[in-house]
């Protein structure tokens, strides 16, 4: 590197580092400091290493079979919607990005209408083989923490290897077919291949999502399985045992660093630069028989795992079931509008009642900001990784690890630090869009990544030798180039800022409540109205997801059909 | 293009320009309102105009900081309170399981209330009213009316009833280290049948096949049939104002809630909820009157309907839904909280090493 490149590369990395030296590092360490304290100390009293031993085991173990099944079902799905035209395929991508954002309690609702023990699924199979007893037991097994993950994390695997896949250059697996290789030597040898940087950054995604997994293994796989994420809270929150809490942390973290390093490590094969397309490449309709079997396979598999239990979550927001009871007082089933209709109604004047349209503007103003800052840090992060050899694999895992902090951990941390500055005065409005922020990151710049790596020099160069400057070069080149990649970071940030991950639901958000902040308000009451209008709740919550996706998507380059 | 990303660019400034924050102040007021910070648990809600008049009568601003559940809540104060960082001057939401771990790490200044004098002395935990006791609610089993008339079972009349095999497999509990009314619920186990025998009953509860979930929205909302969710328990460890909460939030005008309680002697578990002024607050005086507030027959008639639990103030109303949807128990379980602070971890370990490991 000569001189020049190497303040240049300083410089990309200076703001997205300062970034989450002040509102990651920071936290991080001072909790830490805290925690380990004298004055806490009395934690280590009753500490066995079994503490840490057990719950790390399950978690990994959990996490590679989650994270298998997940690109099973992502890599056809992305391979489906980045190669086949069929009807409702645009219907169908969007539908798979809704599950990532729906609050845990909903999502357990939402498959215990389709696979608990009085869902159609049971009911059908009783019926079917005269059973007595439900056959199939949900809730409370490994099997719903498998299939939720897969559920949660497949839309990551769809996008971001979608995203490589459609740019593909396609004439080089017909080069390879020409020159005598079969179809599936081609597939392997040339498209997978290329595909690696994006696959491989898929599956840390993924990973990383199920190893810091907390409400799918709390809530659905019941008490008998704790991931560290799940003891860590147990251990901080119930019995205050902040020490340990603390040492479970950095194991945590500690491991997301580990895998961070060894994806980072694995050869990317470099085939040069003529991989990329510069436009996507055509959308075809199945033809050969095995290409029909093939898509309505997947098809089916898609709306079976992912659409029906958001279906079942919709359509039971418009539907009561009360009329079954012999012993109730008569009431009517059927369609009805009650629960939306109430969500606008505060019937107690409480003070915490959330008006749904504000609700709605809350999030998306924290969605917007959440993409601005993700995606602009993302940029200079993904550009700084690529131009610094040496410096960006020490710090490129650094950017990962805010995927691994257990969201008590940073959160806590956050209090410690700016709970009395005068930033936020105590309300941290500022703050909960730079948790989510913080979240998306990694995301984002691991979309970015692979598709900057992409980018012919030659063009650059061609740019350069024709008198443009470095921005022009950028918006002339790269950003064309670039465009797909960033749609999918944005939707990345959006969707990261409305399902609220991360540490923001440490920050009491009671100025500004969002659409699951409103969620959780209704379903953690009793009664068929709460229970309605948490599903009311949740629906708007999908709808606003797929608006918003869908303006996302809209934005195009012309000549380029994106997605 | 450019028409695109220009209407991208306006759409994310108005967003921008969305999240200013609105100060809601009246500028004409003559003094400027102090700001009162309370931390509470996130089921906290409270009649808007109530507050506001509270506000108004003393010309100061409420500012209330949700901190999670209870235990979160309470963590999050005496972590900050560690490092002299304290957030808030009222803590309001403490619970009877939680006492002991407030009372060790000395977080509160004491304040006797004048109102305390009204007050039952079995609500009054605390002697030295460093917290004072708000409202009360009584985690009971709630059943499914119907089920049980269909399936012509009578119900279960003591918690030595629920180890019938007849009642295999039809109650649902929350694991007590992650839930609130999961811990309050073996508490009261444990004051029934005391520190050498509980784990016994447990062991055959294990046997007749209990459900354990992690929460209570899980409990309530999948597993149990009563609810909206018409899981397959027909029992579950939730609340005993749960029923008249059914009868209040029911889809239709319905004349009885398709719930109940069990409130047999020993089954229930009393919670008591408390507030305190917070040791380092800015504001002694208006956390004074904010604590005098909440004894105030105006706040306490409130809280049934805004949170559904019930008032410790006996001269406040309960409105009608209450008086007919919920039972109140007789004799609800209880332990010294001298005895819960010292053994709380250690039957927590005991009841996870018994029913989850295997």
């Amino acid at each position: 590197m000569t001189k020049k490149t190497v303040w240049q590369s300083i410089a990309l990395w200076l703001i997205p580092l300062t970034f989450l030296l002040i509102f990651f590092y920071q936290p991080l360490l001072a909790i830490f400091k805290l925690v380990f304290s004298e004055r806490f100390s009395d934690g280590w009293q009753f500490f066995k290493w079994s503490q840490v031993s057990r719950p790390l085991f399950f978690t990994l173990y959990q996490a590679v079979l989650s994270t298998a099944l997940t690109l099973a079902v992502g890599l056809p799905a992305a391979y489906l919607f980045a190669r086949f035209q069929f009807a409702g395929r645009k219907i169908l991508r969007t539908l798979t990005t809704l599950p990532f954002i729906l609050p845990t309690v909903v999502v357990a609702t939402a498959f215990n209408t389709l696979l608990g023990s009085r869902g159609w699924l049971n009911l059908g199979l009783m019926a079917l083989f005269k059973l007595d007893t439900p056959p199939i037991q949900f809730v409370n097994s490994l099997g719903a923490i498998l299939l939720a993950h897969v559920f949660y994390n497949s839309s990551i695997v769809i996008r971001m290897v979608g995203s490589g896949l459609s740019r593909l250059n396609q004439n080089l697996p017909l080069a390879a077919q020409s020159l005598g290789a079969s179809p599936a030597k081609a597939f392997k040898e040339v498209t997978f291949a290329l595909l690696m940087p994006s696959v491989l950054s898929a599956t840390l995604m993924v990973f990383l999502f199920n190893f810091s997994s907390f409400g799918v293994v709390l809530m659905l796989g019941g008490p008998q399985f704790a991931t560290l994420e799940v003891e860590i809270f147990t251990q901080a929150m119930s019995r205050f045992n902040l020490p340990v809490a603390g040492l479970l942390s950095i194991i945590q973290l500690g491991f997301t660093l580990l895998v961070s390093v060894l994806i980072n490590r694995v050869n990317i094969p470099r085939y040069g630069k003529s991989a990329l397309a510069a436009e996507s490449a055509g959308l075809r309709k199945p033809k050969k028989r095995i290409e029909k079997i093939f898509v309505a396979i997947m098809v089916l598999i898609l709306l079976l795992f992912m659409v029906t239990p958001i279906l079942s979550l919709l359509t039971r927001s418009f539907f009561s079931f009360e009329a079954d009871r012999a012993a109730k007082v008569e009431t009517q089933a059927g369609f009805t509008l009650r629960y939306y209709r109430e969500l606008f109604e505060n019937r107690e004047k409480s003070l915490f009642y959330v008006p749904p349209i504000m609700a709605v503007r809350n999030s998306m103003i924290y969605a917007g900001i959440t993409m601005i800052i993700a995606t602009l840090l993302g940029l200079l992060a993904a550009y700084a990784m690529q131009s610094s050899g040496r410096l960006s694999e020490v710090l490129e895992p650094l950017f990962m690890l805010p995927l691994g902090a257990s969201s008590v951990t940073l959160g806590l941390g956050f209090l410690i630090v700016f709970g009395s500055s005068l930033l936020t005065q105590g309300r941290f409005q500022v703050l909960i869009p730079i948790a989510h922020a913080l979240v998306a990151l990694p995301l984002v710049t691991r979309t970015l990544v692979p598709a900057l790596r992409g980018i012919p020099e030659t063009l650059r160069l061609a740019a350069k030798n024709l008198g443009a400057g470095p921005f022009r070069v950028f918006r002339e080149v790269d950003l064309p180039l670039l465009f797909r990649p960033i749609a999918v970071c944005l939707l990345f940030a959006f969707t990261v800022s409305l399902g609220e991950f991360g540490a923001s639901s440490f920050l009491s958000n009671v100025a500004m409540p969002t659409i699951p902040v409103a969620i959780y308000r209704y379903i953690s009451q009793p009664g068929a109205l709460n229970y309605g209008q948490a599903l009311a709740m949740s629906s708007l919550l999908m709808v606003v997801c797929v608006a918003g996706s869908l303006i996302i998507e809209r934005l195009k380059l012309p000549g380029e059909e994106l997605f | 293009m450019k028409s695109k990303l220009f209407l991208l660019t306006i759409l994310l400034t108005l967003l921008l320009s969305a999240c200013v924050p609105k100060v809601i102040e009246d500028p004409h007021s003559s003094s400027e309102p102090r700001v009162l910070h309370v931390l509470t648990h996130d089921s906290f809600d409270i009649t808007a105009e109530l507050l506001a008049k509270f506000e108004a009568e003393n010309n100061v601003k409420v500012m209330i900081i949700k901190g999670g559940d209870t235990g979160s809540a309470l963590n999050r104060l005496i972590l900050t309170s560690s490092i002299g960082a304290v957030e808030a001057d009222v803590f309001y939401g403490l619970d009877n399981t939680f006492l002991s771990r407030a009372l060790e790490n000395d977080i509160f200044e004491p304040y006797n209330a004048p109102a305390l004098t009204y007050i039952d002395d079995s609500f009054k935990l605390d002697p030295t009213n460093a917290v004072v006791p708000i409202d009360y609610g009584d985690v009971c089993i709630n059943y499914d009316k119907a089920w049980f008339a269909d399936k012509a079972l009578a119900l279960p009349n003591s918690l030595e009833d629920l180890t019938d095999p007849a009642y295999k497999n039809l109650l649902v509990v929350e694991n007590p280290s992650t839930s609130s009314p999961g811990m309050a619920f073996m508490m009261a186990t444990i004051a029934h049948f005391g520190e050498e025998f509980w784990l016994d009953w447990w062991n055959a509860m294990k046997n007749n096949e209990l459900v354990i979930v992690s929460d209570w929205e899980t409990a309530y909302y999948t597993q149990f049939s009563g609810s909206s969710g018409k899981g397959p328990q027909p029992m579950v460890v939730s609340y005993a104002s749960s029923p008249a909460a059914e009868l209040i939030y029911s889809e239709h005008v319905i004349e009885e809630s398709p719930t109940a309680s069990i409130v047999a002697d020993g089954t229930c578990w009393r919670q008591v909820e408390f507030a305190g002024i917070v040791k380092g607050n800015k504001e002694r005086v208006l956390a004074e009157k904010f604590i005098d507030f909440l004894l105030s027959k105006d706040f306490q008639e409130d809280v049934p309907m805004q949170m559904f639990v019930f008032p410790v103030l006996p001269e406040a109303v309960l409105p009608e839904a209450f008086e007919k949807g919920s039972q109140i128990p007789e004799k609800p379980a209880g332990l010294p909280p001298s005895k819960i602070a010292e053994m709380r971890d250690i039957w927590v370990e005991q009841w996870v090493e018994l029913m989850l490991a295997n």
